[in-house]
């Protein structure tokens, strides 16, 4: 069959030919970014944090009237109110293990700073430094988190040291992430060397690398320094305290039941609502409900997107059918097989898809552009364009079926009755 | 001859179900994607303070020199030292400076449960800089800041919670064991986005349950529960007291100036400050400061989620889709009716009376397609939750205005796209129309 008669006929009726094209244009761009968004964002909600996060949990709480943290034997005071805490902690049947930390990654809540390789200067202007996050905690971050480590050694009971919130005391030895180590020493033997942390002029040297472990905050700010963690070993002292507990296996609920009754017998005067005794699970699902819900969005979006273009097609086509009555009958008189009246709608819908996911292809890379210049996103990569004009084509050829099937069965009769 | 073309819209409409379905669903779902998204753009882009937003500054200076700012930018709070002294300097009509605490308060005459509520350290200033609203007394006065008084106000919720709503003017409460006479109650305020804390975070926090003195907080040593922002070079030593008169940031100041030629001297007093600063010899660079009104500010720290923006975007353009489709649709519902036109045209009606007739029909059809919008508005607004995060989720709600827009749209919008099927309709030549009948 030649074009040429159909590209004819389909002059006689540019208001519907521009109409369809349009909108598998407009649908085209729209579903490929959106499908490239919901990519992206589950990408991001599934990047694993580095921890072990089943059974972890943590526990936020205040003190009621603590002591202020701002002389010495206050300080010291608060370390014994939190080391009570600990003990009272670890003492229960249901928890394998217990680290008193600052922040874990996804809380949004955090502490950050630099580390270089020069000691600072006062803020005379050499020290650069390499951005990263700190986690105050004790020996046993490691087991409790489920870091890996990679290199070294972890911290001992006799390396931890404490000191109060706004006490500025850089620690002698961290933990540094595997990400962070390979930055400040790029041939990957970062292990035992001497760094500065925050502009510090006493060394602090790497005693371990551990694989991976996230930054707390999960907004854009961070992520030019999202794998970068140092980990010390200290303990803070405010009038609040936050305990990461890794529950036996199984077990995680029950722990999470006996840490409040715990905590309160070892001192009454805190806080602790229902927002203080969070699984990690929940923690996870705070930090990426935008995301989520974005992704579900944009799903729900491009779904009844294709449904509506999907039936704009039969509607037009349908008519088009419809008008057409008489001519599909002459054709069918002189001879037209159903089939050659099938494909003829057919090959029309693909004629007219084809322009249309042209002009999708050149709409979806505009709105891609003018995503990446507003919103950070990344460029479309062409399998999404690809895809997405398959499925468009496809989605056309689907909906002009069902009337070009009603068309082919047209009976030839009709050319010889009166219009 | 309105009735009448109601009627005959109402009957072609009936005689094809399956393609009126199809426009009202197209339609429905268009204006209900555009409105739930709307409703959560314009609650999250809003105007907190319209008529003085362009009144309200805060005020910055570079206290980390160009190392260290941000890509030129001074830090996004003040230090304490900056703050108190710029606050004291009075050069401008109203100043103010907060940081949020998060005290444990104990309801008065019971020692049992405490909770901890969360609010402001401020001035006398904050109350009417920012027009908050009372329900019983009133700000503490700048005689309680400077004599550091325990005083406090509280909202009208933690006043329900702890007084039941009574007039507690004159009673105590405790706050982290120290007591606070109660001066005033605000009544429900909670300007969304909270434009004067976007520092630490809290732009759609909760509302804020109490106020008190910042010099009191500081004397008690409250501790900020907001963002503290030290830099990467800091060296500030060991205990409060240094890191308080240190360089980290944590004070969002705003000033109150009336017109821009107070601003300008504003602007040039600051710089003044920071020259004054460079001779002293705490900064090594020259003065680099900034005041930012209302909506510059929200506009720098963007403040309007991306999800929302994006959402809104994706929205739209799915709602012109579903316009497109509605056109083709119309197309296709009236060139069917060319023959019926033809007679009608014959028997004298102008081309104005089809224009009428056609457009009444489109517009039934985007009534309809607007009261479906508008259910599954409703319905989405329960789903928002589940987009969003709940503090911004909690800002989108039917109001009225919503409900009228929801139709408004849904009904001009199919009219407008009905105007090229119609003008088609129009062009109809009756003579053809009756000779190839």
């Amino acid at each position: 069959m030649t074009l040429h008669p159909m590209i004819a006929a389909l002059r006689r009726h540019k208001a519907g030919v521009v109409l369809i094209a349009l909108q598998i244009a407009l649908t085209l761009a729209i579903v490929c970014n959106a499908v490239f968004i919901i990519g992206q964002r589950i990408e991001r909600v599934h990047r694993p944090t580095g921890l072990d996060e089943n059974n972890l949990f943590l526990v936020s709480q205040q003190w009621v009237g603590a002591p202020s943290g701002d002389d010495p034997g206050s300080v010291e005071k608060l370390d014994s109110m939190q080391q009570a805490d600990l003990a009272a902690l670890r003492g229960l049947p249901d928890v394998a293990s217990v680290a008193p930390i600052n922040s874990l990654p996804l809380l949004n809540s955090s502490w950050n700073g630099a580390v270089d390789l020069k000691p600072g200067d006062k803020g005379q202007g050499s020290f650069r430094g390499t951005r990263t996050t700190y986690y105050f905690s004790d020996e046993q971050a490691l087991s409790t988190l489920g870091l890996r480590l990679v290199a070294g050694r972890n911290f001992t009971a006799a390396d931890v040291g404490h000191q109060g919130f706004r006490d500025q005391g850089e620690p002698t030895q961290v933990i540094l992430t595997k990400a962070l180590g390979d930055k400040l020493f790029p041939k990957g033997d970062a292990l035992g060397k001497v760094i500065f942390l925050n502009g510090a002029t006493t060394p602090t040297t790497i005693i371990g690398l551990v694989e991976r472990m996230q930054v707390p905050g999960t907004g854009s700010w961070t992520n030019a320094f999202v794998w970068n963690a140092t980990l010390a070993p200290t303990r803070l002292d405010a009038n609040f305290a936050r305990y990461a507990i890794r529950a036996k296996p199984g077990r995680l609920d029950a722990a999470m039941r006996a840490v409040t009754p715990a905590l309160y017998a070892t001192n009454p005067l805190r806080v602790l609502d229902d927002d203080s005794v969070k699984s990690f699970a929940d923690i996870r699902a705070e930090a990426y409900r935008a995301d989520v819900g974005m992704a579900i969005l944009m799903g729900v979006v491009c779904l009844i997107l294709l449904a509506v273009t999907a039936a704009g097609i039969v509607g037009l086509t349908s008519f088009w059918v419809g008008q057409r009555h008489r001519q599909i009958g002459v054709r069918r008189a002189l001879g037209a097989r159903k089939i050659d009246i099938l494909h003829y709608f057919q090959i029309e819908n693909l004629v007219i898809a084809s322009v249309g996911a042209v002009i999708g292809l050149m709409l979806a890379v505009g709105l891609n552009l003018l995503l990446m210049k507003s919103f950070e996103m990344d460029r479309l990569p062409a399998a999404y364009v690809l895809i997405g004009i398959v499925v468009v084509l496809a989605l056309g050829q689907g909906a002009v079926f069902v009337p070009a099937r009603r068309a082919s069965n047209v009976p030839p009769v009709v050319a010889t009755r009166a219009a | 001859m309105f009735s009448y073309y109601l009627e005959l819209a109402m009957r072609s409409l009936r005689r094809s179900p399956g393609l009126t379905l199809l426009m009202v669903l197209a339609i429905g779902f268009g204006v209900a994607a555009s409105m739930i998204t709307w409703s959560v753009f314009r609650a999250v882009s809003g105007d907190p303070i319209p008529g003085k937003s362009s009144q309200l500054y805060t005020v910055l200076v570079d206290n980390r020199g160009p190392q260290y700012n941000d890509e030129g930018e001074p830090p996004e709070a003040l230090t304490y030292t900056d703050a108190t002294a710029l606050v004291a300097a009075r050069k401008a009509a109203h100043q103010t400076l907060l940081f949020d605490v998060a005290p444990s308060v104990l309801p008065e005459g019971n020692q049992s449960i405490p909770f901890i509520a969360d609010g402001y350290a401020t001035n006398a200033d904050f109350f009417g800089m920012f027009e908050v609203p009372f329900e019983y007394g009133g700000p503490w006065h700048a005689s309680d800041d400077e004599g550091r008084a325990a005083v406090a106000v509280i909202s009208h919720e933690l006043n329900q919670q702890l007084f039941n709503g009574a007039d507690s003017v004159g009673r105590e409460i405790t706050m982290d064991r120290h007591t606070y006479r109660v001066v005033g109650v605000t009544a429900h305020w909670d300007p969304q986005p909270r434009y004067y804390d976007v520092f630490s975070g809290n732009q759609f926090g909760d509302p804020v349950q109490l106020y008190l003195p910042f010099t009191r907080a500081v004397d008690v040593a409250m501790d900020t529960s907001g963002r503290n922002n030290c830099g990467s070079n800091v060296d500030f030593g060991t205990g409060r007291d240094a890191w308080l008169h240190g360089e980290c940031v944590w004070v969002p100041v705003w000033v109150e100036l009336a017109d821009q030629a107070a601003a300008t001297s504003y602007r040039e007093f600051l710089t003044r400050y920071a020259a004054e600063q460079q001779r002293a010899g705490r900064f090594h660079w020259a003065p680099n400061v900034r005041l930012r009104d209302v909506n510059n500010w929200l506009d720098h720290m963007h403040v309007v989620p991306p999800e929302s923006r994006i959402s809104l975007m994706v929205a739209l353009g799915f709602f012109v889709i579903c316009l497109v489709n509605t056109i083709g649709l119309l197309l296709a519902k009236f060139m069917r009716r060319a023959a019926e036109i033809g007679v009608r045209r014959a028997l004298g009606a102008p081309r104005r009376e089809i224009y009428r007739q056609f457009l009444i029909e489109a517009a039934t059809v985007g009534l309809v397609g607007g009261v479906l919008g508008l259910l599954l508005t409703a319905l989405g607004m329960f789903g928002v939750g589940l987009l969003f995060e709940p503090e911004i989720a909690r800002l989108a709600h039917l109001d009225f205005s919503l409900v009228a827009m929801t139709l408004l749209v849904a009904v001009v919008a199919t009219v407008l796209a009905a105007f090229y099927p119609t003008w088609r309709a129009a062009k109809v030549q009756p003579a053809w129309q009756l000779k190839s009948n």
